[in-house]
């Protein structure tokens, strides 16, 4: 259950730039932390993000322990062609979440 | 000296009647002035809750949805009740009921284990499990911007015993929630501001839990740091008392799901 959320207009004008919202669900544990019987709960965490527009990188963020749980992270690009965003998210223990969503430019 | 004496009485009796007046006044918040806890948000807080894409809530109201849809000992919820939008309409804002065959109230999350056991023959989720707060958000969901409704009349002792719960004196600290949530609302403890206390937008998105929670579990939080021993979940005052703050909160408007700090 970590599907991502992600909101991008469906239309957007060429060249202008526009708001891209993504939020994906993960308890993002920071490593920091003990239990009740002394033993450290180990680190869970996204590491990275990207954003790209038909291949070419438009985003990326690194991602650190004291990122909040549901890491919700907003940003703007612009296009100057219809095409496809893809989105990865990375992170410990092998998390790998991606999604795709198209953009039409007018 | 002899002569002051009186005099100082005086203040003493009248002071320590300010005192009692202003602990003691124990009377409801007029209609009129209740409002939600979002009122008090700050910007950014009320932006989160507003926008669906920002809510980090969605993520568990569409988990819910993928719940409502799926199978579980046979039969999924929407293999009776449909389409949630239209059967679940309202549901939010009626809870707790009282229950003909348990002859008790029961709240949402136990309605929805009822059906899980007695209609779908699957076990019964854990309170405050994923799942279960799913299912609860995505119910709660299809009421939102609907009034919490008036309730029933079988409902009312729960909600005496509720009101007595809330009004009564526990724990080390020797509190009632009325003494915040009634008396002193608007005000600060510590820098946090004392909200009415309606529960409009559960289960909430709390930004202190990094998560979200049900009603009860806020009750609990409010009872540990009242330094009282928290009512067991499901437990019959913890229905009474989040049935006494439906009845409470009447006529606003259900939010859920909320973003509280």
């Amino acid at each position: 259950m970590a599907r991502p959320l992600i909101n991008v207009p469906a239309k957007v004008k060429r060249g202008e730039p526009f708001e891209i919202k993504t939020l994906i669900s993960h308890i993002m544990e920071t490593g920091f932390r003990f239990t009740t019987t002394g033993q450290r709960i180990p680190r869970d965490i996204i590491t990275y993000f990207s954003c790209s527009y038909n291949g070419e990188e438009v985003f990326s963020a690194d991602l650190y322990p004291a990122v909040s749980a549901n890491p919700f992270l907003t940003f703007y690009t612009t296009a100057t062609d219809s095409g496809t965003l893809e989105f990865k998210w990375i992170g410990d223990n092998g998390f790998s979440e991606s999604a795709t969503v198209p953009v039409t430019v007018e | 000296m002899t002569r002051l004496a009186p005099c100082w009485q005086a203040a003493c009796v009248a002071a320590v009647a300010v005192l009692i007046a202003g602990v003691a006044s124990g009377a409801d918040i007029p209609l009129e002035q209740r409002r939600s806890g979002y009122a008090d948000l700050g910007r950014d807080t009320k932006a989160m809750q507003d926008d669906d894409t920002a809510n980090p809530a969605t993520l568990w109201v569409l988990d819910g949805e993928a719940l409502w849809n799926r199978k579980a000992g046979g039969t999924s919820c929407a293999d009776c009740h449909g389409d949630a939008a239209a059967s679940m309409k309202g549901v939010g804002t009626r809870y707790p009921l009282f229950n003909e065959a348990l002859k008790k109230p029961i709240d949402l999350e136990q309605r929805i284990n009822l059906c899980r056991t007695e209609k779908e023959k699957a076990p019964p989720f854990a309170f405050e499990s994923r799942e279960l707060l799913a299912l609860t958000a995505f119910i709660g969901r299809q009421s939102r911007g609907l009034p919490i409704a008036a309730a029933d009349e079988k409902l009312k002792p729960a909600i005496e015993q509720g009101r007595k719960l809330f009004t009564q004196r526990m724990g080390q600290i020797d509190m009632s929630c009325a003494q915040c949530h009634d008396d002193n609302w608007g005000k600060h403890l510590a820098s946090s501001l004392v909200p009415q206390g309606h529960p409009t937008g559960y289960p909430i998105y709390r930004l202190e839990w990094q998560g979200l929670g049900s009603l009860q579990r806020r009750l609990r939080n409010c009872m540990i740091g009242m330094r009282a021993e928290p009512f067991d979940y499901g437990a019959p005052e913890a229905v009474a008392l989040e049935a006494f703050l439906m009845w409470r909160a009447r006529g606003l408007t259900i939010e859920t799901p909320g973003v509280r700090p």
